[in-house]
């Protein structure tokens, strides 16, 4: 039987319409894959063999014939499933089982997608290393020693190292772009409001946005066009034409205005990430694309606006998880104390550093000199890019400083952890799509990502340029040996 | 002695429930006493990953109540977070609104036997309900229904113009007509579709600034309100007279006991820690929306108070108690349709129909008696087939049965005696059983008369038309010489 697993989607979708293949065989592959490899990668937070091969089954019963029929691919955990666990990877969530679907994952259902376990993430998606899952740390497939970038870690690794065929992660500052981009994948983060946030469990309601990790940027357009569009059960989504993302694979920079930000391309930007990018700047000229400086002036106020921004929603968001209705709850004969124990007990120390962090930015007193004031810088953000677009249609980065770095290198040192997101902050505080490409392997065979980033909107536009590197970029794809 | 005047200031917070059909952010029922928890969805559960959306229809009524009390509607507004931890909120946050709230500055008139005035509104804004607590008597456990939750309420904040628990009864009660006039509410206190928190402060009247304000919580009935703000007015000024000085706090009324109890200082208020809601996008009203609600405005308590006024030549002071009840004015005016005399109308209306009412604890609207069965009454009295008096019987009678006054009185054989010798008859045994009482009225003393004539009525079982009875009483003892 066919190694399944090291397709594409678009490849598999070829071959079932081609071949026949049925679900049962790729849930097959799928098996045997998680069992080689998924013991060293940790990718997945919730895996059900036997409602896979029942799904699989069900898939060949009914000859779906939606458009990824068949289709394997891994949500991550903080995206609703209905009778699924769906955990966020923290303890207070501890045996959470959906009652509804998200809205994306309707979507996928509809299209005949194989729902292939739920991925592992930093718990709530609070970082940037999959390294604060109850669930333990997800493991870069490129080198086990280092993190896959997070909190969309699972999601990047698992298609990295073949587990599934693409993964749903979320971005609120990153968290799709840097694990794709650190796990040599391709990450996509949609315009603010293209993708319904319609069960997923909120972060930073204003920054969350819902994107696809594929192996190329095919497989991206393809599931970027079942999952955008407008959701009445989601007030910030837009009602705005999603067009057919599969007709932007067009190998096509001519003309193209490509700006690149000064600030983005600064000291402490690794050596191998640098001439990677620059060869990929390079590349692009040679293909048509005219590029010229630009300049993004707050960008180094981003982080810190983020984190206010965030971690104020954050602190809301999170104060459901009380132990009254779901989830872990903490025996304690006071409702104060049971509070008090249930939240002590169910989340890690880096929620807790984030709720404490936002409702000290939104407590009376201080709200004027944080929030308020991370949301004026907010709007200036906002502007540099407006400023920027007049100028060019696309803006190129590096989608991180550094590659992947060592499980618990950052860990005790949060201010580093977090500036690890710098150069993909930007785009949600702006709400802005991005998308991370692979650009190639640095000395030590950890991938870097490309990151282009566009108009509100202007997903298409994306695609094209991404797609068109991709598809010029000349180096080979290596796989990880696990 | 301490001969200190002291003024009251008071401020009232009425919430009010909405009856839309569905809950204010999703599609679950509105409705009262339906099975617990029978009406939720994750939305108003507060799920993870829910998002609310804003019902079209909750919004019309809010305008219509705004624009009603001569607000002015903002012309956008957004919706904000009000954080708080407690098991009846889901979310531990509650969906309302903080600085751009729906509506400013309007008023409502008031109309006492010393005259109108306005009392100011701050605002209108709109909020969700919370759940019910339900705490069970025997063991240490509570349940939650959360029917409630996310029921549609509207935030009515007067200003601190009101001078007296008195006025503060009188200005519940305008507000409540206004309210039922829209048609927006079922404006039930004791369902607590309808509740009213209050502000009160006293000061000596040589102090310029407002005194120290307390606020009050748990009253169910307009009359509680009163009582409270009573109570609370003679508490302060007993602590002010004795020079002591009051603190800034939260009391609960007591209904049983018939006082104020203390529920938290200021030292103890929670810090709401407001920021605007993410998942709610701040919206503009268009003016076109809010001039087509001002358009079909129904008719108000004071605009139809003048029109009966003018129409009816009522009084003054008529008509505001007639409009102040939406059925009883409906009431009135499908009754004068019927019947020619309005002021005969209202004064049965305003006295022994009401004071019925009353006594009972009923609503207008629980009359079973028609308009067509009270004009059909008064006729019968216009035409001498009964007495006012044996009337008074009659109307109780119709309003617990619903029967009509000819029905009644023929059934009950109340048909006045009008036929003179008949009552002379009756006169004959009246003087022979009381010759004392005869040589009383004969030596001038005015009183025997009404004394006989009591007598009189007793044996006709009231039913002696009553002005008969006096002339014939009369002339037979200007006869009697002794």
């Amino acid at each position: 039987m066919q190694d399944f697993c090291t397709y594409t989607a678009r490849q598999l979708r070829q071959a079932i319409e081609k071949d026949s293949v049925k679900a049962a065989d790729i849930a097959s592959c799928l098996l045997a894959r998680r069992n080689a490899v998924d013991k060293k990668v940790n990718g997945f937070a919730h895996f059900d063999k036997k409602l896979l091969l029942e799904r699989a089954e069900a898939l060949d019963a009914n000859e779906s014939k939606g458009p990824l029929s068949k289709i394997p691919i891994a949500i991550k955990d903080n995206i609703c499933v209905k009778d699924e666990l769906t955990t966020c990877s923290s303890k207070i969530l501890d045996g959470f089982k959906a009652p509804y679907d998200a809205t994306v994952v309707t979507r996928l259902k509809q299209a005949g997608t194989l729902l292939a376990g739920k991925s592992n993430m930093d718990e709530f998606a609070f970082g940037s290393s999959c390294e604060t899952s109850c669930y333990g740390p997800t493991r870069n497939p490129y080198d086990l020693d280092r993190i896959p970038g997070g909190s969309s870690g699972g999601s990047a690794a698992l298609v990295a190292a073949d587990e599934v065929i693409a993964a749903i992660g979320s971005d609120t500052g990153g968290s799709v772009r840097q694990p794709a981009a650190l796990c040599g994948v391709v990450g996509f983060k949609p315009t603010y409001g293209r993708v319904s946030r319609y069960g997923l469990i909120a972060f930073g309601s204003s920054l969350d946005q819902i994107g696809p990790i594929t192996k190329d940027v095919t497989d991206c357009a393809l599931l970027l066009k079942i999952i955008a569009g407008y959701d009445p059960m989601d007030s910030t989504s837009i009602d705005t034409d999603v067009p057919d993302y599969t007709t932007s694979l067009v190998k096509d920079v001519k003309g193209l205005k490509i700006g690149l930000p000064k600030e983005y391309f600064i000291e402490g930007l690794d050596k191998d990430v640098k001439e990677k990018v620059d060869q990929a700047v390079d590349l692009l000229k040679g293909l048509g694309a005219e590029f010229r400086e630009i300049s993004l002036p707050h960008t180094d106020y981003a982080v810190s606006v983020y984190y206010i921004v965030a971690c104020s929603e954050a602190s809301s968001n999170l104060a459901r998880f009380d132990g009254v209705q779901y989830g872990l709850r903490s025996k304690k004969p006071s409702l104060l104390d049971m509070y008090k124990e249930t939240r002590r007990e169910g989340f890690g120390m880096e929620a807790k550093r984030r709720i404490i962090l936002g409702t000290y930015a939104l407590s009376s007193g201080y709200y004027d000199a944080y929030y308020l004031k991370a949301q004026k810088a907010r709007t200036l953000i906002k502007q540099d890019f407006d400023e920027a677009f007049k100028s060019c249609d696309i803006i190129l980065t590096p989608t991180t400083p550094t590659p992947a770095f060592k499980i618990g290198e950052k860990t005790k040192e949060p201010l580093k952890m977090y500036l690890s997101d710098i150069f993909t902050i930007p785009a949600n505080l702006a709400g802005i799509p991005g998308i991370s490409v692979p650009c190639g392997y640095s000395k030590g065979g950890l991938p870097i990502g490309l990151q282009f980033i566009a108009r509100p909107f202007d997903e298409a536009g994306l695609i094209r340029a991404a797609y068109t590197y991709e598809q010029n970029a000349g180096f080979e794809r290596i796989r990880p040996e696990l | 002695m301490d001969k200190q005047v002291y003024i009251t200031t008071i401020g009232l917070e009425v919430h009010l429930q909405i009856s839309t059909k569905t809950k204010a952010f999703c599609g679950c029922a509105n409705e009262f006493g339906r099975e617990p928890n029978s009406s939720t969805c994750p939305v108003c559960l507060g799920l993870p990953g829910s998002l609310p959306v804003l019902n079209k229809k909750y919004l019309e009524h809010a305008i219509k109540v705004a624009v009603a009390l001569d607000c002015k509607i903002l012309g956008s507004m957004k919706f904000d977070r009000k954080n708080y931890f407690y098991p009846d909120l889901p979310k531990n946050y509650q969906i309302s609104q903080y600085d751009m709230p729906l509506s400013t500055g309007g008023s409502v008139e008031i109309t006492s036997t010393a005259g109108a005035r306005r009392i100011g509104i701050t605002r209108v804004h709109m909020e969700e309900d919370a759940g019910k607590l339900i705490h069970d008597q025997k063991r240490p456990l509570s349940f939650i229904d959360y029917n409630r939750t996310g029921t549609p309420l509207l935030e009515i904040v007067s200003e601190p113009d009101i001078s007296s628990p008195e006025e503060a009864h009188l200005y519940l009660s305008t507000l409540k007509a206004i309210l039922e006039y829209l048609e927006v509410s079922d404006c039930n206190m004791q369902e607590g579709s309808l509740r009213c928190d209050a502000n009160i402060s006293v000061r000596p009247s040589s102090q310029k600034a407002l005194g120290v304000k307390v606020e009050l919580k748990n009253m169910n009935t307009f009359k509680g309100v009163r009582q409270a703000l009573e109570y609370e007015e003679k508490r302060q000024v007993k602590i002010l007279s004795s020079g002591k000085k009051l603190s800034q706090e939260t009391r609960l009324w007591n209904a049983e006991k018939k006082i104020t109890e203390l529920m938290r200082t200021k030292e103890q208020a929670h810090d709401y820690r407001y920021f605007p809601e993410p998942d709610l996008v701040p919206f503009k009203i268009s003016p076109g929306l809010v001039q087509e609600i001002r358009d079909t405005l129904p008719e108000m308590p004071n605009d139809k108070r003048l029109r009966f006024i003018k129409e009816y030549k009522i009084s003054e002071y008529d008509a505001a108690v007639l409009v102040s009840d939406k059925a009883m004015s409906e009431f009135f005016s499908a009754c004068v349709k019927l019947y020619p005399k309005p002021k005969n109308i209202a004064n049965w209306l305003m006295g022994d129909i009401s004071g019925y009412l009353n006594a009972n604890n009923m609503e207008f609207g629980q009359l079973k008696m028609s308009p067509e069965a009270l004009a059909e009454m008064l006729g019968l009295i216009d035409k001498g087939t009964i007495s006012g008096k044996i009337a008074k019987d009659v109307v109780v009678d119709m309003i617990s049965t619903g029967r009509s006054a000819s029905d009644i009185v023929k059934d009950k054989g109340l048909t006045q005696i009008a036929d003179a010798p008949e009552i002379e008859g009756f006169i004959e045994e009246v003087i022979g059983e009381n010759d004392k009482v005869v040589d009383d009225y004969l030596s001038g003393k005015d009183k025997a008369m009404g004394f006989l004539i009591g007598q009189l009525m007793r044996k006709t079982k009231g039913k002696a038309n009553p002005q008969m009875a006096n002339e014939l009483l009369k002339k037979r003892l200007s006869k009697e010489k002794r």
